[in-house]
């Protein structure tokens, strides 16, 4: 890794840090940039790519750490000032003000038009009008109207993050070919992406992150993907030898009615399509890269939105949930993924687990409070959540917290329990335990779907996984061979050759 | 130009709507002529000049609850400063008050930045802040205006080398209320500034990211509902030629008449004619019902009514537009 | 009480001690306005002044509780001072007409529709609970001012039941306490020991989670706005027994005290903390208050500076408060 050392570095970021609480977001992270270079920046979910991209365009303020631009310390204190410093981002959600025209949208970040509206020529749009109110276009012209915008400001670094994720495959060609001649033109451009295709088509080198640190910074070659998986894994690529699960009547069986099927589910813009069956007395994995449509998929299931096309079938009937409460009385309880959506934070620890006992209109008198305290209590041992701080549930640890969210369902009664990253970011200890619950919930015939985000976990825990990329179910794996290495590479769509029909 | 129709649809329905009314006033009342336009363009000024105000925050993305109370005491200062002043006084205490308006709604939008407390309670405490300091400046309806100011607002316009049959339909108060704001919003709303207002009500993360101080901007939009709350406050002295401690229904008819003006609670949409047509709508349809000798306390509950169907119906909307 | 972070700051321990015991600063601050009123005034504190604070406190803890249970789901009532009004004079100018207990039935039926109006628009409408309760107010204050014009000349009566409510005694106490120890009573058994009473905080404390389990807002909101409604035309009925003369801004001026005593009781206006309780000792703090204006003679406007002064510094405060605790 010495080839950064002929000329000046345009951005040179080192041993940046950034702590939110308990939680150490990145630890030692460096990133460089030399002129006319465009550097990949990877990492697996949670490693810390979304804070250092925050702290690079002034949303956020390091802890530690410098960054230089052309050898100037930069000040990086608002999103502006980021801008001044000659660094401009292209963020995944359009930063465009969707009430306005894109005239005003030029005037208020002052951006020159005939540059912005050379670069929408360039990029393939003809039929843009300078009066059209953003709110009204389609996503993939505000992104490239974003990237125009941010090309037109003429910045020294560019940073596209997930650039190309919203766009059809003839304007992903013509954005990448535009970004290739910026870098060929003494521009340096930071670019983070999930799709190794475009990387290896454009970059020139890859920094990668893991766990908060930048852990490696490659050459883009021949075989890269293998490298860089194997870092964003630590190196511990080793196959798991997981005690093999012998239960076969969870797959495969198709004489039992599943207790949950789904067909062809579509909804918002990142869910397209997604079918797969969860049965009975079974675990199923889900996995995914970040934005791959799983939210909408858990919402949907949840009962919290609506999905645009597909259907559901609960033990074999079809459903339409048009509010939680349905998919509740189905039997469907989602356990979200931030603990902040779920819990009454300033409540206690018994109200929060008791809650989905009083949610019904006829649960509405006098509590029945000896079956309540039981009910809360033997969830609680169950789970053996520590209740000395029972008073404000804000109060607990994280992990503690996770364990109220699931506590909740267990009081109830569990029948179909969508668990939604329910590990990250807590204790070894604890997840060891959720694990541990979940098999047992499903030996005792509830059907689990478990999203997570952390692969190491799905051979522990899962029967079966559903890998979803762009939206679609791209493999089914069973937990035999889920070992992080593979999970990962069918995650960002390197998937293996001949994949079973899902 | 049909572009230019369907982009403003909103506005040209309510002018629609509001001739079609000035149609029916005058059938109603066949001897309603320019005084009856002039007396109600005097009743709506000052509900026009909140409205505005209003218009302004809610654009921004906030809401002013103490529009009506910082509207009274800009009209209790104006009375007491004027009561007896001389004219060239009379003009010092008017810019006097202007700028009051303008600190007013500053303390209030530093307020809601520095404490981070919800903009709907920060204006709901400052709603009596102002009242009780309106009611400490006078106790009860009182003090003076001065007799030029009086005649800004009263009559119809005198243009020399037209005849006045023709000017006297348009009244002063119109002229008044259309310079004022032309001198104000109007260069605002082209600058940066205006641009600035729109897009943290439209979608703060994104102005924040596009490199917007929207903690100043905020304090600006309501900076301006100040002003705009003073100009209201004068209006009412200078209609009545007193001050009045007790703040008037502006604040419900403003949040109206910016719905029902195609503002969209929650900001980022709409401009300032539609609210102002759809005040003077209100008001006209408050005058016809007079006119059918209606009694003015049913004409009263029909108002609120529409008010909070209004409101209510606006609220409906959106609920649909966030399930789609 | 143990603590899991290591080293809190004061202002957070503060806050933590706050929540847990919210009601012993609220106690202590009573105490110390006492002692100053006496201070102030010596001799002002006795047995009559006793029973009088508590016969101006208890319609105010009342129309306070309108407001506490809204404020537990993030909303308000701003309607309570009107419909308290509409109910004593519907009261007061229909029981020469129909009878006491009729008239009392039809006036608690209107400050329940009232409320279901409210309920209809904050619960299905989503209108923000401010703006559609100082709507309908509105409103209803139009509808009273008409139905004044036609009931002027029946005259007017106050049941006498009413009138013992308001200003008898019973051992040196207020009668009006007869009404009020069961009210109150009720009131927090339903805030505390009842799923309707558990939803409101927990719709205030994070309405996608309660979603989330289950709970449809919407039943919740529309019962509860209801519910403030009859509470409100309540209140009007034992204050039309306490003031004795029915007018069309009777019950008016505790609307803004009846917010202040909630919030200075230690319920959030974000909703989610807080309690009946607190609210009652509140209204307490605020009449002591009120005694104090009095005797150093602060008009009017004073006293509307310093309510919403208060209501301001309340709730900064309570963000801070939070904040650091979390």
């Amino acid at each position: 890794m010495a080839e950064s050392e002929t000329t000046a570095p345009v951005l040179d970021a080192e041993g940046v840090s950034k702590r939110f609480g308990a939680v150490q977001a990145l630890r030692d992270a460096s990133l460089r940039l030399g002129k006319g270079e465009i550097v990949a920046l990877m990492g697996a979910n949670g490693a810390g790519k979304s804070t250092l991209v925050k702290i690079l365009t002034g949303a956020l303020r390091r802890d530690t750490g410098h960054v230089r631009i052309r050898g100037t310390e930069a000040r990086l204190n608002s999103p502006a000032a980021a801008r001044r410093s000659g660094l401009v981002p292209v963020y995944q959600e359009p930063s465009l003000i969707p009430d306005l025209d894109v005239a005003d949208n030029l005037r208020l970040g002052r951006t020159p038009v005939d540059a912005f509206r050379h670069w929408v020529a360039e990029m393939g749009i003809s039929d843009l009008r300078l009066d059209d109110v953003i709110g009204d276009l389609p996503l993939a012209t505000l992104r490239i109207l974003d990237l125009a915008r941010a090309l037109a400001a003429e910045p020294d670094v560019l940073m596209l993050d997930e650039m190309t994720a919203a766009l059809p495959t003839d304007l992903v060609e013509k954005v990448l070919r535009v970004v290739r001649q910026q870098a060929d033109g003494g521009r340096s451009i930071i670019y983070i992406s999930h799709r190794f295709a475009e990387i290896a088509a454009i970059c020139d080198r890859a920094t990668v992150l893991r766990d908060g640190a930048t852990v490696g910074n490659l050459k883009i070659e021949p075989g890269i993907e293998e490298r860089v998986v194997e870092l964003m894994l630590g190196g511990k690529v080793a196959p798991v030898a997981s005690e093999t699960r012998s239960r076969a009547a969870a797959s495969g069986d198709s004489a039992i009615i599943p207790r949950l099927r789904l067909r062809g589910l579509k909804a918002g813009t990142r869910l397209a399509d997604v079918s797969f069956e969860l049965n009975r007395g079974e675990v199923l994995g889900v996995v995914a890269l970040e934005g791959q449509g799983q939210d909408e998929l858990f919402d949907v299931l949840a009962g919290n939105r609506r999905p645009a096309a597909g259907s559901l079938e609960v033990d074999g009937r079809p459903v339409a949930f048009g509010h939680p409460a349905d998919a509740i009385a189905a039997g469907l309880t989602l356990v979200p993924g931030d603990r902040a959506h779920a819990l009454l934070m300033s409540r206690s620890v018994r109200e929060n687990i008791a809650l989905p006992l009083l949610a019904r209109l006829r649960d509405w008198g006098a509590i029945r409070v000896r079956d309540e305290a039981a009910r809360v209590t033997s969830a609680i041992e169950r789970l053996q959540i520590d209740t000395r701080a029972q008073g404000e549930v804000r109060r607990l640890s994280g992990g503690n917290q996770q364990k109220v969210t699931i506590a909740r369902w267990i009081a109830k009664g569990v029948n179909t329990l969508l668990l939604f990253d329910p590990t990250r970011g807590i204790d070894v200890r604890t997840k060891r335990q959720i694990y541990g619950l979940v098999r047992e919930l499903a030996g005792q015939g509830a059907a689990v779907l478990f999203y997570t985000s952390e692969l190491s976990e799905v051979p522990q825990a899962c029967d079966r996984v559903v890998v979803i990329f762009n939206g679609r179910v791209v493999d089914v794996i069973p937990a035999a061979e889920a070992d992080e290495a593979t999970l990962m590479r069918a995650a960002y769509g390197l998937s293996r050759a001949g994949t079973e029909p899902a | 130009m049909t572009r230019f129709l369907s982009k403003n649809s909103r506005t040209v329905g309510l002018a629609a709507l509001l001739a079609l009314l000035l149609v029916a006033t005058k059938l109603i009342q066949p001897d309603f002529g320019a005084s009856g336009l002039e007396s109600l363009a005097r009743a709506v000024l000052p509900f026009a000049f909140a409205t505005v105000g209003m218009t302004i925050v809610v654009i921004a993305g906030g809401i002013d609850l103490s529009m009506a109370a910082m509207m009274a005491v800009a009209s209790v200062t104006a009375a007491v400063l004027m009561e007896g002043a001389s004219d060239g006084q009379a003009a010092i205490a008017v810019l006097g008050v202007l700028v009051l308006g303008l600190v007013m709604g500053a303390i209030n939008g530093t307020l809601i930045v520095l404490t981070r407390v919800p903009d709907i309670v920060v204006t709901l405490a400052m709603l009596f802040v102002w009242q009780g300091v309106a009611l400490l400046i006078l106790n009860a309806p009182g003090g003076g205006a001065a007799p030029w100011l009086r005649d800004l607002v009263v009559g119809g316009v005198v243009l020399p080398g037209l005849p006045t049959a023709l000017t006297e339909w348009l009244p002063k108060a119109v002229l008044f209320l259309v310079i004022a704001v032309a001198l104000i919003w109007v260069p605002i709303r082209r600058s940066r500034l205006g641009l600035m207002l729109y897009a943290i009500g439209s979608d703060q993360l994104a102005a924040f990211r596009s490199g917007i101080p929207v903690g100043l901007t905020r304090i600006v939009a309501y900076a301006l509902a100040g002003l705009f709350a003073a100009l209201g406050g004068l209006s009412v002295t200078m209609g009545t030629g007193i001050g009045e401690p007790i703040p008037g229904p502006y604040l419900m008819a403003s949040v109206a008449a910016v719905v029902l003006g195609g503002v969209v609670l929650g900001g980022g949409r709409g401009g300032i004619v539609g609210p102002v047509l759809a005040v003077f709508i209100l008001r006209l349809v408050r005058m016809d019902l007079t006119l059918l000798s209606v009694d003015p306390n049913v004409t009263a509950i029909i108002e609120g009514t529409i008010t909070v169907a209004v409101v209510m119906f606006g609220g409906l909307l959106a609920v649909r537009g966030m399930q789609k | 009480m143990t603590a899991l972070n290591v080293g809190p700051t004061p202002l957070a321990r503060i806050g933590r001690f706050m929540a847990d015991n919210p009601l012993v600063p609220l106690i202590l601050l009573l105490v110390g306005l006492v002692a100053l009123l006496q201070i102030l005034q010596p001799g002002v504190v006795n047995s009559r002044w006793l029973a009088n604070t508590i016969k101006v406190a208890i319609p105010l803890a009342m129309l306070a509780a309108c407001q506490t249970l809204t404020m537990l789901t993030g909303g308000i009532d701003l309607s309570a001072g009107t419909v308290a009004t509409i109910s004593a004079f519907a009261t007061a100018t229909l029981t020469p007409l129909v009878g006491a207990p009729a008239a009392i039935l039809i006036a608690l039926s209107v400050a329940l529709v009232i409320g279901l109006v409210n309920g209809f628009g904050v619960a299905i409408c989503r209108v923000h609970p401010l703006i559609m309760t100082l709507g309908t107010a509105l409103i209803a204050s139009g509808c009273l001012l008409v139905y004044q014009r036609y009931v002027i000349a029946t005259g007017t009566k106050i049941p006498d039941f009413l009138v013992w409510l308001g200003t008898g005694r019973t051992l040196g106490l207020p009668n009006g306490l007869f009404l009020f120890l069961p009210f109150a009573t009720l009131v927090i058994w339903m805030q505390r020991r009842t799923g309707f009473g558990r939803l409101l905080y927990a719709l205030g404390s994070n309405e996608a989670a309660a979603r989330l389990s289950g709970v449809r807002s919407w039943q919740v909101l529309l019962s509860l706005y209801a519910l403030s409604g009859a509470i409100a035309g309540l209140t009007g009925l034992l204050y039309l027994g306490v003031v004795k003369t029915p007018s069309l801004s009777l019950a008016l001026p505790l609307d803004l005290p009846s917010v202040a005593a909630a919030v200075v009781g230690g319920t959030s206006i974000f909703g989610g903390r807080g309690g009946f309780g607190g609210t009652i000792i509140g209204a307490l703090i605020l009449t002591v208050l009120g005694t104090m204006l009095t005797l150093m003679q602060i008009p009017e406007g004073g006293r509307r500076i310093l309510f919403g002064l208060i209501i301001l510094a309340v709730t900064a405060l309570y963000i801070r408060l939070t904040e650091q605790g979390r």
